[in-house]
């Protein structure tokens, strides 16, 4: 263990002088959102306005703090200064900023949205700690600690903040130790089913055989969720050391990550990290002179949502198409190439150095008695503040929506847990406790941590078609209630959508989610109806709206709205003329304009024009069909 | 055997499970799976040219015609559906004269619906080649278009 103690020793100075830097250190968060938000552009203007005035300064490209409302984010410390973090920057900003603070030491806090430091520095002059903001405050961040706050490209960093630390412990403690302490610390599978991870591993440890495998699954193939990439684009190394405590605790000695390949960034980072492990002799033959021997390969997904089933994806690794089969028996006994092999969600094994380091008591603290620790959500939809989350299980769908998320800015409707294979619930649910068990009683999942929160412009309709055909479209095919109940069901839904249904049609498409549900194979089919069953719960009546009255409450779906132009606003601006591909507004200049219905596609684009468009009135309006009468 | 392939090959060891890897591999060389390559796999792992297609054609990820020079992706993901990502898409196909999952007739674009890009919050998202448009409107998306030649 010397050579830990050494290489500790060196990351520790290492990130004491980032932490102590003599010259300004810019953090600049470049996860995928980031980016899409424009942090490259950002990362460019900071080089071009330092090098323009000659300024030096330290550039950390760090994963995502969270906000991701708040995106392109980037921070400054200045030697003696607190971090102060920047949001919404843009190229424009940057230079601003860049320019007041570190050359005239003006840190033009009005741009600012908060600071990292301590309670007694005066500087930061009435700005808040940026975990005290509302959407961080009630969050409690074990998996996601790093995440935004460290380089993730380096080992080291990783290390100077307890790192390695985990698996270091379980090399000594033994394997059995680890299992009980897993096993003591309650978690459950983060993955969605969740299932007690030490009952997994204990199975699989007491299944014979010298080979067994492990495997990382980071196909997060949920629409509307993104935790396990911001994860490992934020701290790979945490799912790296996750890696070696559960193979270290199974007996495994080979283990595979199961990624998308949509995930190009998180993939480079897990190349890096594990490039540097093997430097560091934590990976490989003989780890950390203990004698453990562990290997990791990627594996990228090729774009297949059933591969997060655990039969789907072994086959998938095979090389094989990746169907499910039956089980037993379970992977834990015969898994990838018929060895006992276990499956782990990425954020379940991100959370395993946490666990290990700090001990199950610790841990146990967070959460309720059923459900301990934490979870990370996805807080995405018509939500103010949109962003990746992490809290302790337990509090309420209410706290999370409104007291992180800051509520929605039109009237909420529903919320949908566990992405396509969830339940939607409605505002009488907001009070129930966020675990296992109150979700399953609600009709719905914890799932991996997708949460979509819909306002009263969204229809519960509309979006269980969407998940419906999205299971439709993802089933292998393999077992008939999946492959033709789903189909089935995607086509009444449609006919709902369209106006065209009969009202017999509720207790067909309820008797057939509940077939679906029952006589399928695998996951996928088994939860696919959720969204419909539950919609057809709690939202019936907007069902029937759109069956007997032909009338889309949310005005979404298409067939049952139309466009309208207001004379009394029209200003006779013609961009709606320009903008239309059909030719179904006409109108010479300043005059009312008028609008043909049976040339209309609904294609929207008028209607964003008038409404963005400085001389435009807002004289499109799209609205129900019904409202006519 | 071709030297673009042997290159590709040389870093597998000839197992079933290459299976996919090799796929990938071969797309990002040549833009998609072709006729040629599904023969030269088959003759490399000992694998029939039919379970090579039936593997590649079940996995999102494969395609079988020759890509554009840009490549248009729309998110289809539930935060881009919620926010209008059908409506994008239609108008892609629309403005472009192209179907899902083919290339324009001039070669300038190739376009995708895929499953979600992993940037809920910015939703609706459209991709093109690496540039990623957040916040995106059918009036956004037309001046964008006019960007790629």
């Amino acid at each position: 263990m010397n050579n830990f103690e050494q290489i500790k020793k060196k990351a520790l100075d290492k990130w004491d002088s980032l932490i102590h830097s003599d010259i300004p250190v810019i953090y600049l968060g470049a996860a995928s959102c980031g980016k899409a938000a424009g942090a490259n552009k950002v990362l460019e203007i900071i080089i071009e306005t330092l090098d323009e005035h000659k300024l030096k300064a330290k550039i950390i490209q760090v994963g995502c703090i969270g906000p991701c409302y708040l995106e392109p984010l980037m921070d400054i410390v200045v030697p003696g200064q607190p971090r102060i973090s920047y949001a919404n920057v843009d190229e424009i900003k940057t230079k601003r900023i860049i320019e007041s603070y570190l050359l005239k030491n003006d840190p033009l806090l009005k741009f600012a949205v908060g600071h990292f430091g301590g309670e007694d520095k005066q500087l930061t002059n009435g700005l808040p700690k940026f975990f005290d903001l509302p959407m961080l405050k009630p969050q409690v961040r074990i998996v996601l600690r790093n995440c935004g706050y460290i380089d993730p490209e380096d080992i080291d960093h990783y290390i100077a903040n307890d790192g390695y630390e985990g698996i270091k412990k379980a090399l000594e403690i033994g394997p059995e130790n680890v299992i009980n302490e897993v096993k003591e610390s309650g978690i459950r599978g983060r993955g969605g089913a969740g299932f007690p991870t030490y009952k997994k591993w204990e199975i699989c440890r007491n299944a014979p055989g010298d080979e067994k495998y492990l495997i990382c699954n980071a196909d997060e193939g949920d629409p509307g969720a993104f935790m396990n990439r911001s994860l490992i684009e934020g701290d790979p190394h945490a799912i790296l050391e996750g890696m070696l405590i559960s193979a270290f605790a199974l007996g495994a000695t080979h283990g595979y990550i199961y990624i998308r390949a949509e995930y190009p960034l998180a993939i480079s980072r897990l190349k890096k990290a594990i490039s540097q492990m093997n430097d560091y002799g934590f990976l490989g033959d003989n780890i950390m002179n203990s004698g453990f021997n562990f290997h990791i390969t990627i594996k990228e997904g090729a774009g297949a949502f059933v591969c997060g089933e655990e039969t789907a994806l072994i086959a998938s690794i095979e090389g094989k198409r990746g169907m499910p089969r039956s089980r037993p028996p379970f992977p834990a006994i015969a898994g990838l190439h018929g060895k006992p092999t276990i499956i782990n969600n990425t954020e379940t094994l991100g959370t395993m150095p946490n666990i290990i380091r700090n001990g199950a008591n610790w841990y146990k603290q967070y959460g309720t008695q059923e459900s301990h620790g934490t979870k990370t959500f996805s807080l995405v939809g018509k939500v103010r503040r949109t962003g990746l989350i992490e809290v302790p299980m337990g509090m309420s769908l209410r706290q999370i929506i409104f007291d992180i998320g800051g509520g929605t800015q039109k009237p909420f409707k529903a919320v949908q847990t566990g992405g396509p294979s969830g339940g939607c619930l409605s505002e009488e649910f907001l009070d129930i406790p966020v675990d296992y068990q109150s979700l399953a009683s609600a009709g719905s999942i914890m799932g991996s941590g997708g949460l979509i929160i819909m306002d009263e412009d969204t229809c519960v309709v509309d979006v269980a078609r969407y998940f419906l055909d999205f299971a439709q479209k993802e089933s292998c095919g393999k077992c008939t209630p999946c492959r033709v109940g789903t189909r089935h069901m995607v086509e009444i839904l449609e006919s709902i959508t369209k106006g065209e249904a009969s009202p017999n049609v509720l207790t067909k498409l309820q008797t057939l989610g509940e077939t679906v549900k029952r006589g399928s194979l695998c996951g996928l089919g088994q939860t696919a109806p959720n969204p419909v069953l539950t919609t057809l719960r709690y939202f019936r009546s907007e069902y029937l709206a759109h069956i007997k009255e032909q009338h889309c409450p949310a005005t979404v779906c298409r067939d049952l709205l139309e466009y309208r132009i207001l004379p009394d606003k029209c200003t006779g601006c013609q961009r709606c003329v320009n903008v239309c591909p059909t030719g179904a507004i006409t109108g010479p200049r300043s005059e009312t304009h008028n609008l043909d219905a049976s040339k209309c596609i609904k294609c929207r684009a008028c209607y964003e024009i008038c409404r963005f468009d400085a001389i435009a009135g807002d004289a499109i309006v799209i609205r129900s069909k019904r409202s006519d009468s | 055997m071709n030297h673009d392939y042997s290159g590709i090959f040389s870093n597998y060891a000839g197992l079933e499970g290459d299976l996919i890897p090799i796929l990938q591999q071969v797309q990002l060389k040549f833009g998609y799976i072709s006729t040629q390559s599904t023969k030269e796999i088959s003759k490399f792992l000992k694998i029939s040219e039919n379970q090579i297609y039936g593997v590649a054609s079940f996995y999102s990820q494969f395609r079988f015609t020759k890509p554009g020079r840009h490549s248009i992706k729309i998110c289809m993901g539930t935060a881009c559906h919620v926010k209008g990502g059908q409506i994008l898409s239609e108008a892609i196909e629309r403005e472009l004269d192209v179907i899902a999952g083919e290339s324009t007739k001039d070669g300038r674009f190739d376009f995708h619906r895929v499953a979600c890009l992993g940037c809920c919050a910015l939703a609706p998202v459209v991709q093109i080649n690496d540039d990623i448009y957040s916040q995106m409107t059918v009036i956004k998306l037309q001046e964008i278009l006019g960007k790629y030649e």
